[in-house]
């Protein structure tokens, strides 16, 4: 736990300073006469308020000598929130070349079927009832289109039905 | 009178067929995602937000704000059928409300929970009411100077009174803060924080894009791991004679409710307490007072009403701040806030002015959501019970692709999609080292108005920082801000010197 806070202390250090570093593109000093801060002042020096508190807290876990108590993961259950990410961004990276209808209904299936260990009624009522939910809510009504990379062909002839 | 004039006014525009149908529609869904263990309001407003494009801006809020109400109801139900917080609002309802389904009281359990939100709702509806007026009123006069020191104030009242690590929750605000930074400069309309040269964020962040993220995905991944086994449901039957039995017991403890709803309304307005403290100290203060103290905690109804009046109570008084000042009191009057200004309607002072209809049929809308929970609580109970035993699995697998395709489709961009499950990871990681999340939404959807009203301040009194101080109001918020951010210092500084006392007198 308290490695895990060392470290969470840590990067926020160096996303502070990635973000000072892209501030200072910008001035963030102060325009005298103009009036007020320039335009990278704010996200600059706001940062580097989260540098010295994230530093503090870094100071503050080695100068308390606090038992370290408990782990920052549950063993048990890490397995399963990394696959569950690793499964998103899986999906994510499917829409743009083979669209929403084919990414979003492997997730469900994966999801159901391998992670949730369901059976086979549940799985497929869910996998193919959600993406007509979702052409019918996103696409019919509010007329919000969902990328469809390849498949993009299979839906002219439900756009000439539907509009 | 004038108010009535209003009110009816606005009754005239909620009691229409359609937002009369949407008020219902927003209930239930709002009772299904409070009952949801893991899922609270604020995750429900984070999730429906995108799905509202389907009906007009003003009855959008209407449905938001009816689901808001319903998942404080809902937040009771498996408190006490499953030992589960429905949501971090309901805490304290198990402690009672728990060990009462357990003594086959379930369904009592489940009628006090829904008469006492029902009459905290009320109560604070009618608090909010007589204060929402005056108090825009009020607002009128403020310029950016007041309007800077007030989001000066609402972020230090974290600091002081939020009860987190002092350290993290300023890290969190201004990691907020400056996230709303990315874009374009609003002043000199320069690009900046354009990250890997990105061009999604040439649009900046938007606030829903780290809602769904850290309420939505954040959310779901801390439930998978918190969640190994899946609970036992107790079953709750409702017949008319428990109702009446019901009734009957409520009605002798309107002490203790009104107590707790008008307690619930002033924290509620506090962006840094908010329902779940109040629902706490509303818990605390009925034990102490309460003839039967000793009973808390064994099953004591009292223990169900009081909590359940506190936090429905506190959910509208965060509206207040929300409608009137523009300032929200909770993460999910910031949602409502966000959308709001998504749909071209500013929260403030001018709305009660420029939108009237809008204003009054939400505030009556208000009045209607609040009894359409009650009903639709009383009357689907069976529901919720069935409900209830969904394998976890399968409402984390619907959650996961509405935060996907719902971050998708208000700007129709994959970027988008992509921060979501960067702030879910990140928010799931964070959260999980005790780091606030609600500061950190809080101070994305104010940081704009922070950021312009400062800078507009100093531009037009040409750099004199004491602009700030110098006209009365502004000056009054940031020395409260002030005492705020120096209340942590001096407790700890207060602890130093006691428990230095102490070693100097072991004996003591």
């Amino acid at each position: 736990m308290v490695l895990a806070d060392r470290l969470i202390a840590a990067a926020l250090m160096a996303l502070s300073v990635y973000f000072m570093w892209h501030a200072s593109a910008l001035p963030i000093g102060w325009e005298g006469t103009s009036g007020g801060p320039g335009g990278g002042a704010f996200p600059f020096w706001l940062s580097a308020i989260i540098f010295l508190c994230a530093g503090g807290v870094l100071v503050r876990s080695f100068a308390s000598n606090i038992q370290d108590a408990g782990s920052y993961f549950d063993p048990e259950t890490l397995g399963s929130v990394s696959m569950v990410v690793i499964a998103l961004v899986i999906t994510v990276a499917i829409i743009p070349w083979g669209g929403a209808y084919i990414a979003l209904p492997l997730f469900l299936l994966w999801y159901l079927k391998i992670f949730g260990k369901h059976g086979w009624f549940l799985t497929l009522c869910l996998t193919i009832g959600t993406p007509i939910f979702l052409f019918m809510f996103f696409e019919v009504t509010l007329k919000i289109l969902l990328p469809k990379g390849l498949t993009q062909p299979l839906f002219v002839p439900l756009y000439a039905y539907f509009f | 009178m004038e108010l009535l004039g209003h009110l009816a006014d606005g009754f005239a525009t909620s009691l229409s067929p359609i937002n009369l149908f949407i008020v219902l529609l927003g209930v239930t869904a709002g009772l299904f995602i409070g009952a949801m263990p893991g899922l609270g309001s604020v995750n429900g407003v984070a999730i429906v937000l995108p799905l509202t494009f389907i009906v007009p801006p003003s009855s959008a809020i209407i449905l938001l704000a009816a689901i808001y109400y319903g998942a404080m109801y809902g937040g009771a139900i498996s408190s006490i059928l499953l030992g589960i917080p429905g949501a971090s609002t309901a805490v304290a309802t198990t402690f009672d409300g728990r060990p009462m389904a357990q003594q086959g009281k379930a369904g009592l359990a489940l009628i006090a929970a829904a008469t006492a939100s029902f009459v905290g709702g009320t109560i604070s509806v009618i608090l909010f009411t007589l204060f929402a007026s005056p108090l825009a009123d009020v607002a009128l006069a403020f310029g950016p100077p007041e309007e800077f020191a007030l989001v000066l104030l609402a972020f230090t009242t974290f600091v002081g009174l939020g009860g987190d690590d002092v350290l993290k929750t300023i890290i969190m605000i201004c990691l907020g803060l400056a996230l709303s930074t990315v874009g374009l400069d609003l002043i000199s309309g320069q690009p900046r924080l354009i990250f890997f040269d990105q061009p999604g964020f040439y649009s900046g962040i938007s606030f829903l894009v780290l809602a769904i993220g850290t309420y939505g995905v954040g959310e779901i991944l801390y439930t998978i791991e918190t969640s190994k086994s899946s609970p036992t449901v107790t079953p709750a039957k409702i017949t008319f004679k428990e109702l009446k039995y019901g009734f009957k017991e409520m009605n002798k403890l309107w002490k203790t409710m009104s107590f707790g709803s008008i307690m619930g309304f002033f924290v509620g307005m506090l962006p840094a307490a908010g329902a779940t403290p109040a629902a706490l100290m509303a818990y605390g203060l009925a034990k102490l007072t309460s003839k039967n103290g000793d009973n808390f905690g064994k099953g004591a109804i009292e223990g169900v009403a009081a909590p359940e009046t506190a936090n429905n109570a506190a959910s509208t008084g965060s509206l207040l701040p929300m409608l009137t000042l523009g300032i929200p009191g909770s993460p999910t009057t910031a949602l409502l806030l966000g959308g709001m200004v998504m749909w071209g309607l500013v929260p403030g002072p001018l709305l009660f002015i420029e939108q009237p209809d809008f204003v009054w049929g939400l505030i009556s809308s208000l009045y209607t959501a609040n009894l359409a929970a009650v009903l639709v609580n009383l009357a689907l109970i069976p529901v919720f019970v069935w409900a209830l035993r969904m394998p976890f699995t399968v409402l984390c697998a619907i959650v996961l692709i509405l935060c996907l395709v719902g971050g998708y489709a208000p700007s129709q961009k994959l970027h988008d999609v992509w921060l979501i499950i960067g702030f879910g990871v990140g928010g799931y990681l964070l959260r999980k080292a005790d780091y606030p999340m609600a500061p950190l939404v809080l101070a994305l959807v104010l940081g704009p108005l922070m950021e312009k009203s400062f800078r507009q301040t100093l531009i037009s009194e040409q750099g004199n920082v004491m602009a700030f101080i110098e006209r009365p109001l502004s000056g009054t918020f940031i020395a409260l801000s002030v005492i705020f951010f120096l209340l942590p210092l001096l407790n700890s500084l207060r602890r130093l010197a006691r428990s230095k006392t102490t070693a100097d007198n072991p004996a003591e």
